[in-house]
Formats: C-alpha cells, sequence, structure tokens
C-alpha cells in the first residue's frame, strides 16, 4: 500500500466513525493531555465553549479552522519526512497561527507499537521536529513551538493492525493555553 | 552493612565451604576469551528433595514463627531450583518432617527410595539478638555424602533472602555457573486502557516477591535501571511533561536529572562500576549517544554523531566496550564501540531489524530484540556471530540479563490488547515462565546478586 492510501483508509476509517457516531464537531480520537499542556480540557471546558460558541485562539478554534484531521500529519514506518499532503496541512495550521501570533504549540511526535520503546521515543523526536521545521520553514517563529516524543506510549487507534499504526505513526499539533 | 553476617559460631563446621563460597559471591565474572555457549543438559534434569527446615525449639519471630519460617524457607528454595529449569524438586509438601539430628546425618536410604539424587537440609535457629541463624546442607543421595553446607545470620525479615543465598549455593555448585537468585527487578508495572497506560516504577526480588510500588503513576515511568550497588534507580520520567531521565535515590526518596538538557534524555544504562551513566539525547530531533558521571557535576561527552538515530547502548563488563543500537545503515541494526566512542562497527546482519542489545555479565554473547515480522529475544557473541533467538511470540522485547549471565528476562506485549507481562527464558530456549506481577510489567532490569 502507498503511504496515500494508507492515509486515505486510515482517515476514513475514523471519519466514518465519527459520522456514525458523534455529532460533527466532537472529535473523540484526540490523543490525551500531556503532562504540563491542558489542551485536553479545551473540549470540555464551558469557558472555551460557550453555548456553542468557540473562542477565537483556543485549541476548539484550531480544530474547526484547521479541519478534521488537520491537527496532524501521518509518517509511513520508521520515515519522518514531510511530504506534498503534509505539507497543505501544516500550511493551514500556519496560516491560523498566523492570526494568534502570541498563541504557542507543541507538537507531539509518536510511533507506532511496532517499535522498540527506546528507538520509537527516538523516532517521535524526529517527526515532531520535521513538522516543526517545516512550520518555521513557512514562517511560524521557532520560539512558538514546543516539541515532545511520546513514542510508542499514547496510540490514538488502538487496533493492532496496519490502519491502527498508520493513524499511529503522526505528529499531532496542540494549542498551549 | 549487609545484613549478612556471618555466623562465627558457624564457622568451624561451614569454614571449608564458606571460604569457597564467598570468594566466588565476590569476584565479578571473568570475562572469557573465547566465547563459548554452554548449554544446560536439561534432558537430564535432576530431581532435588527439599524438607522443610528444623526449627529446634520454635520461637515467634516478626516475621513468623521459626517452625512456619522453616517450611517457608524450604519452599522458596525448592521454587527457585525448580524455576531455573534445570531441577526438579519435591517438598517441601508431600515430604515427611526431618528431626534436627537427621540435619547432618541424612537417613540415605529412605531417599534413595523415593527417588531423589540430591537432598537438602536445614535448621532456622533464632539467636538472643533476634536474628534467625539458617544452616543449609547438600547431599548427594546416590554417594550418601556431603557435597556442600552454608550457614547465615539475617534479620528475620529478610528470610528469602537466606533462601535464595542457600538456592544460589545448591545452584553454583551442581551446575558450574555462578549464583543469581539472590537479586532483584525494576521494571514498569502498567495497567489502564491502551491509548491512557498507567506506568508506574516497581522494585521485586528476582522471584517477584517482597514488590514494592516507587512511583505513584501520575506521570508516565519507563526504562528503569538498578546501580549496580542498588542505592539509586535510573529511569525514565514524564514529570516535567517530557521525556528525562532522573536518578531516584531507593532510600530517601528524592530525584535528580543526570543532566540539564533543552533536548529529551532517555534510554539510561550504568557502566557496571556505577560511576558513570550512559544515555541518549535528541537535538532539533537526531538521537545520538552520550555519557556523563553519575557523580552529578560532569559534563556530558558525545560518543555517536550519525546523521541516523543512535540509542541506546550497554557496557561490556570490563567497561571498556559499548553496544548500542543505530540505523545509520537504514533500519535499526547492533553496533560496538569502545567507551570513548572510537571504532564503531556493526555486528548484526542476519536480516530484519536488531533493537536493545544488552551485553552479558559474563561477557560472552549480546542479547537483543530481532524484528522481522513479530518481535523475538535472541543473541548473539560480540563478534556478531552464533545468533540464536530464544523466544517466538508476537512482540518479545527489551531482555536483560541475569547477574550470573545465564537466564534472561524480557517482556511479552498482547497482540491487540496490549497487555505485558514480564518473562523469563534460558539459554537453550527453554524453560520459559511467566513472572509473577501484581498487574502488567514490561521493561524489566536485572541488577547484580546482592552484597
Amino acid at each position: 500500500m502507498t503511504k496515500k492510501t494508507i492515509k486515505m483508509a486510515a482517515l476514513l476509517l475514523v471519519s466514518t466513525a465519527l459520522v456514525a457516531g458523534c455529532g460533527k464537531k466532537k472529535v473523540d480520537n484526540l490523543p490525551p493531555a500531556a503532562e504540563g499542556t491542558d489542551y485536553g480540557q479545551a473540549a470540555n471546558d464551558p469557558n472555551a465553549m460557550g453555548a456553542g460558541q468557540i473562542m477565537p485562539g483556543s485549541q476548539e478554534d484550531f480544530l474547526q479552522q484547521v479541519g478534521q484531521f488537520g491537527d496532524r500529519i501521518l509518517f509511513e514506518t520508521d520515515r519522518f519526512n514531510v511530504d506534498a499532503e503534509d505539507q497543505a496541512i501544516l500550511q493551514r495550521q500556519a496560516q491560523w497561527l498566523a492570526q494568534y501570533p502570541s498563541t504557542r504549540i507543541t507538537v507531539e511526535g509518536h510511533a507506532d507499537e511496532r517499535g522498540t520503546r527506546d528507538y520509537n521515543l527516538a523516532l517521535g523526536e524526529r517527526r515532531a521536529n520535521a513538522a516543526k521545521n517545516f512550520l518555521v520553514s513557512i514562517g511560524v517563529d521557532a520560539s512558538r513551538i514546543r516539541t515532545v516524543s511520546f513514542g510508542k506510549e499514547r496510540p490514538s487507534a488502538l487496533g493492532s493492525d496496519e490502519q491502527a499504526w498508520a493513524q499511529n505513526r503522526r505528529a499531532v499539533t496542540v494549542t498551549i493555553r | 552493612m549487609s545484613p549478612f553476617v556471618f555466623n562465627r559460631k558457624l564457622a568451624s563446621f561451614l569454614l571449608l565451604f564458606l571460604g569457597a563460597q564467598a570468594a566466588m559471591a565476590q569476584t565479578p565474572p571473568p570475562a572469557s576469551d573465547e566465547p563459548e555457549l554452554v548449554e544446560f543438559d536439561t534432558a537430564k534434569t535432576r530431581s532435588i528433595a527439599v524438607p522443610a527446615l528444623v526449627a529446634p525449639s520454635p520461637v515467634d519471630t516478626p516475621a513468623g514463627n521459626s517452625a512456619a519460617l522453616g517450611r517457608q524457607i524450604a519452599e522458596v528454595i525448592s521454587a527457585n531450583l525448580r524455576a531455573s529449569g534445570v531441577f526438579e524438586t519435591q517438598g517441601p509438601n508431600g515430604l515427611r518432617a526431618i528431626g534436627l539430628a537427621e540435619v547432618t546425618a541424612p537417613q540415605f536410604g529412605y531417599w534413595k527410595a523415593r527417588p531423589v539424587e540430591q537432598l537438602v537440609q536445614g535448621f532456622v535457629r533464632v539467636g538472643g539478638d533476634g536474628n534467625l541463624t539458617v544452616g543449609c546442607y547438600l547431599y548427594d543421595v546416590g554417594f550418601g555424602s556431603e557435597t556442600t553446607r552454608l550457614g547465615f545470620n539475617v534479620p528475620p525479615r529478610d528470610w528469602r533472602r537466606a533462601a535464595h543465598k542457600c538456592a544460589d549455593a545448591i545452584y553454583s555448585r551442581l551446575t558450574g555457573e555462578l549464583p543469581f537468585f539472590d537479586s532483584r527487578i525494576a521494571y514498569i508495572a502498567e495497567s489502564g486502557p491502551k491509548n491512557k497506560r498507567i506506568k508506574r516504577l516497581a522494585i521485586m526480588d528476582s522471584d517477584g516477591a517482597n514488590h514494592r510500588f516507587i512511583t505513584n503513576g501520575q506521570s508516565t515511568a519507563l526504562t528503569p535501571r538498578f546501580s549496580p550497588n542498588y542505592k539509586s534507580i535510573l529511569y525514565l520520567s514524564y514529570v516535567d511533561g517530557n521525556p528525562r531521565i532522573y536518578v531516584y535515590d531507593i532510600d530517601s526518596g528524592r530525584q535528580r536529572l543526570i543532566t540539564q538538557s533543552s533536548g529529551p534524555t532517555f534510554a539510561p544504562r550504568w557502566s557496571p562500576d556505577g560511576q558513570t551513566i550512559l544515555y541518549s539525547m535528541a537535538v532539533s530531533g537526531n538521537t545520538d549517544v552520550y555519557k556523563i558521571s553519575a557523580s552529578g557535576n560532569g559534563t556530558p561527552v558525545k560518543l555517536t554523531s550519525s546523521p541516523g538515530i543512535d540509542v541506546g547502548g550497554s557496557f561490556s563488563p570490563d567497561g571498556r566496550q559499548i553496544v548500542f543500537e543505530s540505523d545509520r545503515s537504514g533500519s535499526q541494526q547492533i553496533y560496538v564501540m569502545n567507551a570513548d566512542g572510537s571504532n564503531q562497527r556493526r555486528i548484526s546482519f542476519g536480516g530484519g531489524r536488531y533493537a536493545t542489545p544488552e551485553w552479558s555479565p559474563r561477557a560472552d554473547l549480546i542479547a537483543f530484540t530481532r524484528i522481522a515480522g513479530d518481535f523475538r529475544v535472541g543473541t548473539m557473541r560480540p563478534d556478531g556471530s552464533g545468533e540464536r533467538l530464544l523466544t517466538n511470540s508476537w512482540q518479545d522485547e527489551a531482555p536483560t540479563w541475569a547477574p550470573n549471565g545465564r537466564v534472561i528476562q524480557f517482556f511479552r506485549t498482547a497482540k491487540g490488547s496490549g497487555k505485558t507481562s514480564i518473562w523469563q527464558v534460558d539459554l537453550t530456549g527453554s524453560n520459559e515462565r511467566q513472572l509473577p506481577t501484581p498487574v502488567d510489567g514490561s521493561d524489566p532490569a536485572w541488577g547484580p546478586v546482592l552484597p
């Protein structure tokens, strides 16, 4: 399978589940909050949400503006290159970031479960930095971007199959409030 | 001060054996020039009877009545020897009680008829200071003669260590291998769903007893390593939101970063003398292997500089070489270098990916994870020859050596559920068994034989 096919299949799979299972705004396969960040609460924070209102510059706003899965780019096994598809996703993120120049982000790098623990930590670092480097190359100030690797510790998809692994090899952009 | 104080009263009649035993326990394993693979002859497992140790005039101790301790010590000796895979054991359940006089004058005729080849007998006495004196005797039933004897003074709470020491002496005497039962394991206790695992630092004896959680699970903990003196543990924690290596001091419960760095640090290892810490650090996404003084005052020394991922690493027992993992060739492979970073050379060429190399304390072998479809644990010589795979499951990972270099522990991940468990296997790939842990377990790290 080509990378594109895998990515499409992975995203299609989740999209279908989302359409079938929940309202259109709710994205329930977000990774859990990293320690030291509080983006995980954003989706449930009544102050951020208001009554159906989304606070401009918030994580919710970011997710809405970049579109479904626009917060993440996916990678092939052991790879960390940012291809044209990934660049388009990161471009949209950069556009949003340009609107909120005081907002900082964390780029989380992840690996699938089919790797050894330490290597996956290193691989997650490579992926987070690849995404960061592209964002910087298109004008986002490097000082606004923090990176962290979770290796294989925080899978997004829970299966042990190629579709799940394709979703888990990812770099996810998360706003820091 | 070691809890093991040699009993002078026992000295006169235990002197012969103990001299040899103490020397064996203190001397680090010799580095062999010519690597050799010793195989246990599993077809000839030897049958050993272990009746309950005799407690003359039983007394209560903080760890229970000494008569009960006599039985429990026999149970641990029996379980240790059985778990080694080399022996079949009988008792103490199902064996008749023996008298004190019998400890030094076994009824060989009776045991021959069981039938057993070896007999372990002993006693537990409670001294005026409240400590236990444990005597342990090994007899060859066929020859009708004493093979060895051993005695220890221990506080009652350390009764299991006396049992391990006795089992170690018997194992060493009968196999010619160095001891390993009296040692401890650091590992990661896992619980919770796959996408939100709670991972806690925990420690236990090599047989799973005396289990203790060290961290509370609020921060993810990974990859612990006991210091050679068991006083501290190197491990990775996300406590500040980033993966970083800390040295945790077991007595004080305090921890510190091994180095102030902007980049994440991971994959920690001690040098065999405990003076140096090996670790990996990513700078702008590129991971290399570094070392730093364990004192906390040193400057990091960068040992690798390839643009690929150079990660992990494990010192040879003499501290002169380091085996590590690198994907500089395009995929994860195993490399050896001198401890100063010079002379880096690849040693794995068997096809597939190779990861998590770990140098045996006996110097003769390197254990690894081989990734070719499934993940399997294997060993090779330090020059890359003689590769053998010891396990065959969906995902076996991260081998760690018993202090005698003859048994390996690793962890196994289940497909789908992601549940993990700690397993042990000997160098023939036989005698695979799961270690008992209160919850799931991963990242085992075996420490040396206790002082």
